[in-house]
């Protein structure tokens, strides 16, 4: 059957059943406009409804009753006995039909139009004189002609239903009775001299429907109630079974048995828990059966909670069309897994971030429709809801086809603003400057213009997801659009945790955050955990993980020998929580902390395990926040910015610096360099044109730097004083190559070795040098080492071959 | 306030205290606290109250009385505020003790700190004297978070 009309039979039911106390109050009480005009109401809205659905029988008879209530409420009629008969008669009609409409969907043929005439009679009648005594007659004569046998009618029907198997009853009985039930009722309302005959008749049916004894005590207890009577018998038999399968609770009751069910959820985990030290098979197999309708009544109770999504989204339609007009755009919407439940207080939490979401969407991301077109895109942007049960969470995506969110713009937004550095901005990728949106103070401050929008307030909608224990998250793409991705948890009350042991003590880390579990043997235990920078950091599968220790974080001492790392999800971000044991998954009971300890971020709340002992539960997202991985300095992706940093390393080099001709610095790059040696200047020989030493065995030519950085290396040679020795009674050589091929550079001083990351800042000025750079604050140029290697050529042949 | 009314009594050390009966839920023996790892130190863990999860307050910490020279095990007296049910641990329980209006005098002006916020007055009893403490003042949090900064200080 359509949603719309279960929906309305619901509410009309339950509105018939308080007009019935309601004219009992007002017969008591004949000038209680509150009453009237609270009837008036709920008939007015029948008559709506029921309009609107097409049900035109049902709305004529409605609108009868309404005219004749009108004037009732204006105080133009007053209120008899004849037009309050007329007026039950006619929610007796009204009942009937909606059985009728829960059957076929239609309100059957019975068109009441004697019943109408009455009403309108009345009405007319009413309205020009004091009701005169003739009315009662039609009332009672026109609808059925057997008055007199009402009663035995009822009782037939009910001794019939009473051989039928009992399900069949609330079936069969209203396709026989209809057109008699209303009167029975009058008959009975007419005859107070006969309170002995319904409740006789509806003794009978009191064994198939609860509501007749009911009904019974009212008519015993107050005669103006005897209309009732039997009415109730009649709109139980009647058969309206949307009212008997769906009743109306309390949520506070509800919350109630949820408590109870979380109660019972701990005493069993107790009971389970001291049923594995007993040897017992009996208490055994009673504890699992208690375990197993534990489980079950705690889903069963779960799902009274849980509501179809399609209760918030139902609104959306609306609040798209009317903002698409005003925004002189086109919107479709489109939903998929209406019908995906979760729990009635996160729907009642999501409703506001979802709005906002939607609301975002359209003024935002949807494009008017000429910028669209231009783009090739249909006129019509179309606002994708989806939503579905995935890995016992609650998955919903609000997606767009409009501009989508462009990265840059963000960036510039950001650091213009002084929310993000530089430096960062260039260590972020283009997803983390979408997430920018999210962040607190981007987006209230000033609405963004140009920028394809989204950002008011988003942090707010980050916020109060995340406080249901949701996560969000944003896919966009230039031009395509956007999806916004949420996921939550089913429901909040219970929920399924890793238990672990730090410092002795048990902690609760709700599943919904954990990615997985390792565990690192004493042996690699030092190995395993590496250090950027003295912050821990563990190689899973190639990415580094921060590490965080519990024990520290806590100020808890530390017991475990092996590693144990619990992967967490904490908002985007991953972190490995090293403690000491790892027990088991439990299913437990949050219960808020005192407002005492409400301040402490790394917890969420405490449980009670089996033993009956306390456990704290732990906030992931608090515990990253304490242990600074998502701090302002770190915020976005600590992965990437770590990769960086490797690479960097790799850049790292180290350089030789050298006093160069002309008293400046020269850089020569340490990698290539075998060895620095002292020769004294007598050891030198000649071989032909090229100065000459013997070294480990060889012949190692030597150069002079000087004639290198001039170029004019072909006349090579040392400079000798006139009578043949060298100037300098010490050389400071530099040896390049390997073991066969070597060749020395002489150098007048060796000044330091330093290691760093350099970066060329200026381009070569002479020959034989790469490039300039700063180190230590002073210009250093860089020796050019391949190509020296290169113009050494023959002096190496020459080594080779010695 | 009536000028007779009952006070549950206790002992910290040989110190005599009472808290006004009508807010106290019940006593009971020594639990097991789990204690709770950043909180304040006069907050000595949680202990499971049928079910119901309490937080209990060293009261030695608070009145800064020092702490306990043997390993008695704590009782607690669990009071019910109007920031909510807490239990506090004490030595040793007394009687409950109706006490005389007339014999009542504000705390001496030698008294400082926290106690002097928190401690009422004193009954003048035979032989000794009964301090009542005002057990709504005891859970402010101001007052608990001011305790944490003097305990920093003294750090």
């Amino acid at each position: 059957m359509d949603e719309i009309i279960v929906e309305f039979l619901t509410e009309s039911l339950e509105g018939l059943d308080q007009l019935d106390n309601k004219f009992v109050l007002l017969e008591q009480n004949p000038d209680d406009r509150d009453t009237l005009a609270s009837i008036f109401r709920t008939v007015h809205t029948i008559k709506g409804t029921c309009g609107f659905l097409g049900f035109s029988h049902l709305e004529k008879l409605a609108h009868a009753g309404e005219n004749l209530l009108s004037l009732l409420r204006d105080g133009k009629l007053s209120f008899t006995q004849e037009i309050a008969s007329a007026l039950l008669n006619m929610l007796d009609a009204v009942r009937t039909m909606l059985g009728e409409i829960e059957r076929t969907e239609t309100d059957g043929e019975e068109s009441y139009s004697d019943l109408i005439q009455v009403l309108n009679r009345l009405k007319e009648g009413g309205s020009a004189s004091p009701v005169p005594p003739s009315p009662p007659v039609p009332v009672d004569a026109t609808p059925p002609a057997n008055e007199s046998s009402a009663a035995e009618d009822a009782d037939a029907d009910d001794a019939g239903s009473e051989l039928l198997p009992p399900g069949s009853v609330f079936l069969l009985e209203p396709v026989s009775a209809p057109p008699e039930k209303p009167s029975a009722l009058s008959s009975s309302a007419q005859c107070p001299e006969s309170p002995a005959t319904p409740p006789s008749s509806a003794d009978t049916s009191a064994k198939s429907a609860q509501p007749a004894a009911q009904a019974l005590e009212r008519a015993a207890s107050t005669p103006a109630a005897l209309e009732r009577a039997p009415s109730t018998p009649a709109s139980a038999a009647g058969g309206p079974s949307i009212a008997e399968s769906s009743i109306r609770v309390d949520v506070p009751l509800l919350d109630k048995l949820m408590n109870l069910v979380g109660e019972l959820v701990l005493a069993r985990n107790q009971i389970v828990e001291y049923t594995l030290l007993q040897e017992n098979p009996q208490l055994m197999a009673a504890s699992q059966r208690l375990n197993l309708i534990t489980s079950e009544l705690q889903e069963g109770i779960m799902r009274t909670r849980m509501q179809p999504i399609s209760n918030i989204w139902a609104k959306f339609p609306r609040i798209v069309r009317d903002l698409a007009v005003n925004c002189g755009k086109q919107v479709r919407v489109e939903m998929e897994g209406k019908e995906t439940e979760l729990d009635k207080s996160l729907i009642e939490a999501m409703k506001d971030p979802l709005t906002h979401l939607i609301r975002n969407a359209v003024d935002h991301g949807v494009e008017l429709p000429a910028v669209r077109q231009a783009s090739g895109k249909p006129e019509e942007g179309c606002l994708l809801l989806r939503a579905y049960h995935e890995g016992g969470q609650v998955h919903i995506e609000i997606a767009d086809n409009g501009a989508g969110i462009n990265p840059i713009k963000l960036r510039n937004k950001a650091v213009e603003k002084g929310l993000i550095t530089l430096e960062r901005a260039d260590a972020m990728s283009d997803q983390d400057f979408r997430r920018l949106i999210f962040l607190a103070g981007f987006s209230t401050a000033e609405k963004i213009t140009n920028i394809s929008g989204r950002g008011v307030g988003m942090d707010v909608v980050k916020t109060n997801i995340e406080k249901i224990g949701g996560v969000i998250d944003l896919e966009s793409e230039l031009g395509r659009g956007t999806t916004f991705k949420i996921r939550i948890p089913l429901t909040l009350a219970i929920v399924p945790a890793l238990i672990v042991t730090s410092g002795g003590e048990r902690f609760a880390i709700p599943q919904v955050n954990l990615l997985e579990l390792i565990r690192v043997n004493e042996e690699q235990r030092d190995a395993a955990i590496e250090y950027v920078h003295s912050n821990p950091v563990y190689r899973l599968r190639g990415k580094l993980l921060p590490i965080v220790y519990l024990n520290h974080e806590l100020n808890l001492i530390a017991t475990a020998r092996v590693l144990n790392i619990v992967v967490l999800q904490a908002g985007q971000h991953q972190l490995g929580l090293v403690v000491d044991q790892i027990n088991d998954t439990q299913e437990i009971v949050v219960k808020p902390l005192d407002k005492v300890l409400q301040d402490i971020p790394v917890f969420a709340g405490a449980t009670i395990m089996g033993d009956g002992r306390v456990a704290l539960i732990l906030d992931i997202l608090g515990i990253a926040q304490q242990a600074r991985i998502l701090s302002d300095s770190h915020d976005q992706n600590v992965a990437a910015q770590l990769e960086k940093e490797r690479d960097r390393k790799a850049e790292i080099q180290t350089l030789l610096l050298v006093r160069s001709p002309g008293n400046g610095r020269l850089a020569i790059p340490l990698a290539p360099v075998s060895r620095l040696e002292e020769f004294e200047s007598e050891q030198v020989e000649s071989a032909g044109d090229v100065d000459v030493i013997q070294y480990r065995g060889q012949i190692l030519p030597l150069v002079r730097l000087k004639n290198v950085l001039s170029a004019s290396y072909s006349s090579d040679r040392l400079a000798r004083t006139e009578t043949g020795a060298l100037t300098t009674p010490l050389l400071q050589v530099i040896v390049f190559g390997d073991g066969v091929r070597r060749i020395g550079l002489v150098v007048d001083e060796i000044i330091d070795i330093v290691q760093d990351v350099f970066e060329t800042k200026g381009r070569a000025t002479r020959a034989g040098v790469a490039g300039t750079l700063v180190i230590q604050g002073r210009v250093t140029e860089l020796f050019d080492v391949q190509s020296f290697l290169q113009r050494m050529m023959p002096l190496l042949a020459l080594a080779e071959g010695a | 306030m009536a000028d007779n009314h009952q006070l549950c009594t206790f002992f910290l050390e040989d110190r005599f205290f009472g808290v006004d009966v009508e807010k106290v839920q019940e006593v009971i023996r020594y639990q097991v606290v789990t204690p709770v790892p950043l909180a304040p130190p006069v907050v000595r863990g949680l202990i499971n109250l049928r079910g119901q999860i309490v937080t209990a307050i060293d009261l030695r910490r608070l009145l800064q009385v020092g702490d306990p020279q043997d390993d008695r095990r704590p009782i607690n007296i669990v009071v019910q505020t109007r920031q909510g049910t807490f239990s506090l641990l004490v030595d040793r329980i007394g009687d409950v003790l109706e006490v005389d209006q007339s014999c009542f005098e504000r705390p001496p002006d030698t008294l400082e700190g926290i106690a002097r916020e928190l401690i009422q007055g004193t009954y003048k009893l035979q032989g000794r004297l009964l301090l009542t403490i005002n057990i709504d003042k005891l859970f402010n949090l101001a007052l608990l978070n001011r305790y944490r900064a003097t305990a920093k200080n003294t750090e």
